[in-house]
């Protein structure tokens, strides 16, 4: 369950979201420029709305009116960035157990490493990774450090068409099997339908639209557009 | 030109040993204020930054009057020293002071331009895994700046090895505990028939200097080579 109100002003948008969601996996979907990826900061806890109020899973993570503001370090929040944030001096083994300190042999790192395919990566660095593989093992560095939820920013973005179908396989096998609480953030409707349950419409910092997925997909899934064509759909819906 | 001489070698010796423990003295404290500088936002920020650049404008001379004022037997520091049983005016302690007084800058310059050039979205990412500021500040800014604190300790060291100004004026020059190669060379300058003397050190200064930057070039090349087999 996630509960989200936040104001916050920046130079060129002014953020007023507000919406509540039981669903297991949340799809923020809009284009560019309405506000997604700081409202997943702003749950990470790396962006510090002026207004605002958070609660996950009945923890209040923010709440700007009683002065409540828990540590991203302590959210225990897994966040795969859209440019990945590998880091570059370490290896993927270390990468993925970054978060994870100590758990180098233990079965969740098998698991994970079985469930994304990352073992003949193990010994590489970032730099030699291609985008997809860079996607997964952030994607499994955010696992292994047992967040309570994902917080995913267009995972699949700048990916080839391959790596794209790879990286989506590899996210809808997670959803099966972990079950995860997961918010996602994209431009694109098709991987909100195959990927979300619940979907919050945004535009320009506003939430202007809330629907379940198959209603979603009723609507959007036959056009793989990004949102910018679907703008004009979503101000009359919700 | 023949073998240096006991006092050369002593003075030689004890430059290095100077230049050093100059460097590993500053350090600590270069990392710290370069970090500071580089992270933070604070009142009397500009002011700090001004301070620590000082040394490198102040003609060394005043440099070294202001270290005995502070470090002499009755100077503040000076005093709260001697109560711990530490005195450093007139001995090598002090003209460690003294170096690392006068490298600092060099040493927090080069390791804040490391500093900045490090993403701080890597250090937001190790945020969301849980990573606290000291472990961020170990795990990612400091391995992603070595090449740049490495620089700036052989900038340090060499700036240190040389140092004859504010050492001169704050610990004079005493052999074998102050009398360091640079003022060694000054004397030999002072003395009649004392020019093969100068000559030999300052061949020795040339070599040294030559190894530093030797150095610094295979630390930055090693570091080059390192990341174009990762690109």
């Amino acid at each position: 369950m996630l509960e989200l109100a936040l104001r916050h002003a920046f130079a060129d948008l002014e953020l007023d979201i507000g919406f509540r969601s039981a669903a297991r996996t949340v799809a923020l979907f809009g284009d560019s420029g309405a506000g997604k990826t700081s409202v997943l900061n702003a749950i990470a806890g790396l962006l510090a709305p002026r207004e605002g109020r958070i609660v996950l899973d009945g923890e209040v993570l923010l709440d700007t009116a009683r002065g409540r503001h828990v540590p991203t370090a302590a959210r225990r929040l897994g966040y795969v960035f859209q440019d990945g944030r590998l880091f570059p001096h370490l290896d993927v083994r270390a990468n993925l157990l970054y978060g994870a300190p100590g758990r180098r042999m233990d079965a969740d790192f098998a698991n994970v490493v079985a469930l994304l395919e990352l073992q003949p990566l193990l010994a590489r660095r970032p730099l030699t990774l291609s985008g997809g593989e860079r996607q997964r093992v952030a994607i499994g560095r955010a696992l292994l450090a047992r967040p309570r939820a994902l917080l995913l920013d267009e995972p699949l973005t700048g990916l080839h068409e391959g790596a794209r179908r790879q990286v989506l396989d590899h996210l809808q096998r997670l959803k099966q099997e972990l079950g995860l609480f997961t918010v996602l953030v994209s431009h694109r409707a098709d991987e909100v339908a195959s990927l979300a349950d619940e979907i919050i419409l945004l535009a320009s910092g506003r939430v202007t639209g809330q629907m379940q997925v198959a209603t979603f997909r009723a609507r959007y899934a036959t056009s793989q557009a990004p949102a910018d064509a679907l703008r004009n759909a979503s101000n009359w819906i919700g | 030109m023949t073998a240096l001489s006991p006092d050369e070698w002593q003075a030689l010796a004890l430059s290095l040993r100077v230049g050093l423990a100059s460097v590993v003295a500053a350090l600590p404290f270069a990392l710290g204020l370069a970090w500071l500088l580089s992270r933070k936002r604070f009142p009397g920020r500009l002011l700090l930054e001004a301070l620590v650049y000082l040394p490198l404008i102040l003609p060394p001379v005043v440099t070294g009057y202001v270290l005995l004022a502070l470090f002499g037997r009755h100077g503040p520091l000076g005093e709260l020293l001697a109560g711990l049983g530490i005195v450093v005016a007139f001995r090598w302690t002090g003209a460690v002071i003294a170096a690392a007084v006068m490298g600092f800058p060099l040493l927090v310059m080069s390791i804040r331009v490391a500093f900045d050039s490090v993403d701080p979205r890597l250090e937001a990412a190790a945020e969301t895994l849980g990573a606290g500021a000291w472990r961020r500040f170990t795990s990612v800014v400091l391995p992603l700046s070595l090449r740049g604190i490495a620089a700036g300790c052989v900038l340090a060291f060499a700036r240190a090895f040389g140092e004859f100004g504010a050492t001169i004026s704050f610990v004079s020059n005493i052999p074998g505990e102050t009398r360091t190669l640079p003022i060694a060379i000054y004397e030999l300058l002072n003395v009649p028939g004392g020019m093969p003397g100068v000559q030999r050190l300052s061949l020795v200064a040339l070599v040294v200097a030559l190894a530093a930057s030797a150095v610094a070039t295979f630390v930055a090349g090693g570091a080059l080579w390192r990341s174009r087999r990762n690109a």
